[in-house]
């Protein structure tokens, strides 16, 4: 048994409350028990409570795979990308350094590039990733597209995303506003934009100008 | 007594809190565990369903359960955790007692010995300052089955007024407003009415962090186009994506919500014949309510009128509605009056007891909810019956088959019992599921009273920072060591399994209740065999009561995955949403929805009044405390779970960037917070997403990172709930690094 064709994977930023349930649910994983996959990052703490989970987004072209001088990284039918092969990895950090969405975690330890593989011990057995199952947000959410459809209006998923020159498909979903057509996510850009956090209506805190009101 | 038997340092050496990371059989994915057990988590009020796997008698690892309808496999990083706390290094595996020569100043003491140790004590003291001189603190962690029997030994074993719980800083503002109400003190709705709302509006809840999975259900009504409203200082994660948010001044809701409401009569926005047909009391409030213009409202609320007048178009237009709030208005001197605020914007709705219009408080305990209703609160017996009554007294009298005149009457509040400690006229104190050394405002107060005592026997898993302070420990057991039923935030009552047997001389905690009632020799009507004949014995003490658990059994609760109460016969469902029209109790008798022997429920006039403690030129700034996502209240377990303490290693001051810029603090500086009564030293987080006049600490930790040193022991004069939410600070930057910098590891 294998991950079901139409059950994909859908990571919905806005919805992350920073909690770190993926994180911890992830190093419960049977694969990498005791090392947790997933990256999760504050976009300015400073500014918001904004944050975002990293799982890998199992390219159609890994670069991770690509870039491997090795051949260690491979891709299952289904298109799952896995942790590099044991006997084959020479622990170069080459996937680590040129995977566009930093996923790659070079384990020194076990001279072993690990990451994100979807779960596979729990998806091969029809299970949902871990990661997606504990999510208390729902910015992790693995099921059919017709399921999200239904779950989500604000958003649409997308699985293109643009690095400078490069476009990359992926099998992992991002959820993207409704409201705006997208070809792709332009990820290199996006980094130059400041975090708005100030779609709330009449927030007097994240405004620039100073509070309304002290004591 | 006089001081803790031994250095902080040797007895943290000794007893912790050391952390826990998974090894061994928690690392060996090749061992096949022995058995899966269906249960819940032990932290919080939303009791998600999780299935904690078990191989040689130790809890090694967890699974989803995705069939459980509250969570469907949802879990904070809490739940995934929790299974940690178990075969920890620093379990309590026998009893002991205190020696200053022992290591970390306890020497293990024979379990027998040690129980009849504490009835001779417990004798010792009533026998020379009476009964009530002898004073229980329990917990609204344990189970129902648990909380009843501290109750009923408190009452009739050891016939002292003076117990209460560490729900009366918790639950005891809503509880009280709710009463006053709608006569019933329970969420109105299933967590389910949530998604169906047009409107959902947050007040003082940090539903991210203390109630993760409830996030989802926000967000899922806001998927199908409802708004958001957010009342908090904070921008909490919840509030990020929020439509509206108003940045309360802390201390202030009711002011915010007679505001709204004001408009809210002024525009039409109201239900006059919901208020008419099912209400008392409108006109008095609504002429209340009349001074709260919306520019006065700005003024106190600080929040802008514009935000004002959007709120109550939004809360006010809406066809459906959930209003959920949670401590954020709640733990104020003022505390029952923000909840009948609230209350009164949702009754003169008439949005209730109806699919998608609800009204909840999120409770914090595991068993925040059951906890209160069954008898170990200072003025109630089972089934929230009033210990004043004579009627109730009698009731519950004949269930113990005592004479009415043998039930003590009222006690006093948990704070208050430390006041009596100080003026000596409680000498002895039993804990359990309570660490009052952290929980409780202005804490060296709480550290000197309990070396005040002639005797304190504590009864915990753990050798919390108050049981550092006790003569006698009796190590009890874990969550999942025993089994009972506890009910959730929704009203659902659930079933917690057992999953592993308590380890060494610890037992199940009614097991010790019970022994110390048999070394008293006074052992009638405790010898319960197991907890299904507490419960069966709850369930008669509770029928005809407004928590009434009396249809509920064992195998309804696993069958229907959670019954709510009231439950009055075995043949009835359960009921998930109260107030529906046409609904029968045993109040009201058909009279009407409400708890009232009209039927009807009561606008109360919701009067403001500023904090206790308002800023000045000496203490300019307002303390707000509140948790993180990662901890749980004192951090007895939270703070023995290595992945936890990981994630959220230390207290943190929080402070907007224009308050640090004119302190001179910038992120991660030492920052000193100081109010009248003590000082804590802390890291600073420089946020935008806090009130500049405001600052944030969490609560979770002890000693000299506690910031209950610093908070207010004022409280409200109706629910006695403690004011953790306002009290007025100085802010500095610390010259040097506070003394624990560096001898303490984070979590101690």
């Amino acid at each position: 048994m294998s991950v079901p064709a139409n059950h994909e994977f859908f990571i919905d930023p806005g919805r992350c409350i920073g909690c770190q349930a993926c994180v911890h649910a992830c190093s419960e994983c049977d694969t990498h028990r005791g090392h947790s996959m997933i990256h999760l990052e504050y976009i300015d703490r400073g500014l918001t409570t904004q944050t975002t989970p990293v799982v890998c987004m199992h390219c159609d072209s890994p670069t991770c795979a690509e870039v491997c001088p090795a051949d260690a990284i491979k891709r299952t039918a289904d298109g799952v990308v896995q942790t590099a092969r044991k006997p084959r990895c020479i622990a170069c950090n080459n996937c680590v350094l040129a995977c566009p969405f930093g996923v790659p975690k070079m384990m020194s330890q076990f001279e072993l590039m690990m990451k994100c593989d979807m779960c596979y011990d729990r998806t091969s057995t029809g299970k949902k990733p871990m990661c997606a199952t504990v999510c208390p947000s729902g910015a992790l959410y693995f099921g059919t597209r017709e399921e999200i459809e239904a779950l989500r209006t604000s958003a649409v998923p997308t699985n293109r995303f643009r690095f400078g020159g490069q476009v990359i498909h992926t099998k992992v979903n991002m959820m993207v506003p409704a409201n705006r057509s997208v070809e792709y996510v332009d990820v290199a850009s996006a980094l130059n934009e400041a975090p708005t956090g100030q779609d709330i209506e009449l927030n007097i805190l994240t405004d620039r100008r100073p509070a309304a009101t002290t004591t | 007594m006089a001081t803790l038997p031994a250095a902080p340092l040797e007895t943290i050496e000794q007893f912790g809190p050391h952390l826990s990371y998974p090894a061994g059989a928690r690392l060996d994915t090749a061992e096949e565990p022995d058995r899966q057990v269906k249960t819940h988590c032990c932290f919080c009020g939303q009791q998600c369903g999780i299935q904690l796997k078990i191989k040689d008698n130790v809890v090694v690892g967890f699974e989803p359960w995705e069939d459980f309808p509250f969570n469907r496999g949802m879990l904070c990083p809490k739940g995934v955790r929790r299974y940690l706390q178990g075969a920890h290094p620093d379990r309590l595996l026998t009893a002991y007692e205190r020696d200053a020569a022992a290591p970390g100043g306890f020497r293990p003491l024979n379990y027998q010995a040690a129980v009849e140790r504490v009835a001779s004590e417990i004798n010792r003291i009533q026998s020379a300052h009476g009964a009530d001189a002898f004073a229980v603190l329990s917990g609204a962690s344990l189970t129902t089955e648990k909380t009843y029997l501290m109750g009923k030994f408190a009452r009739m074993c050891l016939r002292t007024a003076n117990i209460d719980y560490n729900g009366r800083l918790c639950m005891v503002s809503a509880g009280a407003a709710n009463k006053k109400s709608f006569g019933i003190d329970r969420s109105a709705n299933p967590w389910s009415d949530i998604p169906q709302a047009e409107v959902v509006l947050i007040a003082g809840s940090n539903v991210a962090e203390c109630s993760p999975i409830t996030t989802n259900y926000v967000w899922q009504a806001r998927e199908r186009g409802a708004k958001v409203i957010v009342v908090d200082p904070r921008i909490t994660p919840i509030a990020r994506t929020c439509d509206l948010f108003l940045p309360v001044k802390p201390g202030r809701d009711v002011a915010l919500f007679n505001g709204i409401l004001h408009l809210m009569i002024e525009q039409g926005w109201i239900d006059q014949e919901f208020i008419d047909r099912y209400t008392v009391g409108f006109e008095r409030v609504a002429e209340h309510v009349r001074q709260w213009t919306p520019q006065r409202t700005a003024e106190v609320t600080g929040v802008t009128e514009k935000a004002i007048r959007q709120a109550a178009q939004w809360w006010g237009q809406a066809k459906t509605s959930f209003l959920l709030h949670a401590r954020g208005i709640e733990h104020h001197s003022h505390g029952v009056q923000n909840v009948l605020s609230t209350i009164n914007i949702v009754l003169a709705t008439g949005r209730l007891g109806r699919e998608g219009c609800g009204y909840g408080t999120i409770t914090g305990q595991a068993n925040g909810q059951g906890g209160r209703e069954h008898g170990q609160k200072c003025d109630q017996l089972p089934g929230w019956r009033d210990i004043d009554n004579p009627e109730h007294r009698a009731y519950i009298a004949k269930i113990w088959q005592i004479s009415p005149e043998e039930l003590p009457g009222k006690g006093v509040d948990a704070y208050e019992i430390f006041r009596k400690i100080d003026r000596g006229e409680i000498r002895g104190l039993l804990s359990i599921c309570f660490n009052p050394k952290v929980s409780l405002p202005d804490n060296n107060f709480i550290g000197r009273m309990l070396d005040k005592l002639d005797f304190y026997v504590a009864i915990d898993f753990f050798l919390n920072e108050s049981a550092r302070h006790a003569n006698v420990v009796l190590p009890g057991s874990l969550q999942e060591e025993d089994e009972g039923v506890v009910t959730s935030a929704e009203g659902r009552v659930i079933k917690i399994n057992k999953c592993v047997d308590p380890p060494g001389d610890a037992r199940e905690d009614w097991r010790i209740i019970q022994d110390i009632a048999q070394a008293l020799g006074r052992q009638r009507g405790f010898t319960f065999d197991s907890p299904r004949q507490i419960f069966d014995e709850l369930r008669r003490a509770s029928a005809g009561g407004v928590a009434d658990y009396s249809g509920i059994t064992y195998e309804k609760v696993e069958r229907q995955m959670g019954v709510f109460w009231p439950c009055p016969s075995e043949d009835h469902p359960g009921t998930p949403r109260l107030f529906e029209p046409g609904s029968w109790n045993p109040v009201a008798q058909g009279n009407g929805p409400f708890y009232f022997a009209d039927g009807k429920a009561r606008f109360n006039v919701a009067t403001y009044a500023p904090p206790a403690e308002d800023v000045d030129a000496d203490y300019p700034l307002l303390l707000t405390t509140g948790r993180v996502v990662s901890h749980f209240l004192s951090g007895t377990q939270t703070r023995r779970i290595g992945p936890l303490v990981d994630q959220y290693p230390e207290p943190r001051v929080e402070l907007h960037p224009q308050l640090a810029e004119q302190l001179g603090i910038a992120d991660g500086d030492w920052t000193t917070v100081e109010s009248r009564r003590g000082a804590c030293t802390l890291r600073a987080q420089v946020v935008r997403t806090i009130r500049p006049d405001t600052v944030f600490v969490p609560y979770h930790w002890a000693g000299l990172k506690s910031i209950n040193q610093v908070t207010i022991a004022a409280q409200d004069p109706i629910s006695k709930i403690p004011e953790y939410k306002v009290c007025a600070v100085r802010v500095s930057r610390a010259s040097s690094p506070p003394a624990y910098a560096g001898v303490f590891e984070p979590q101690q």
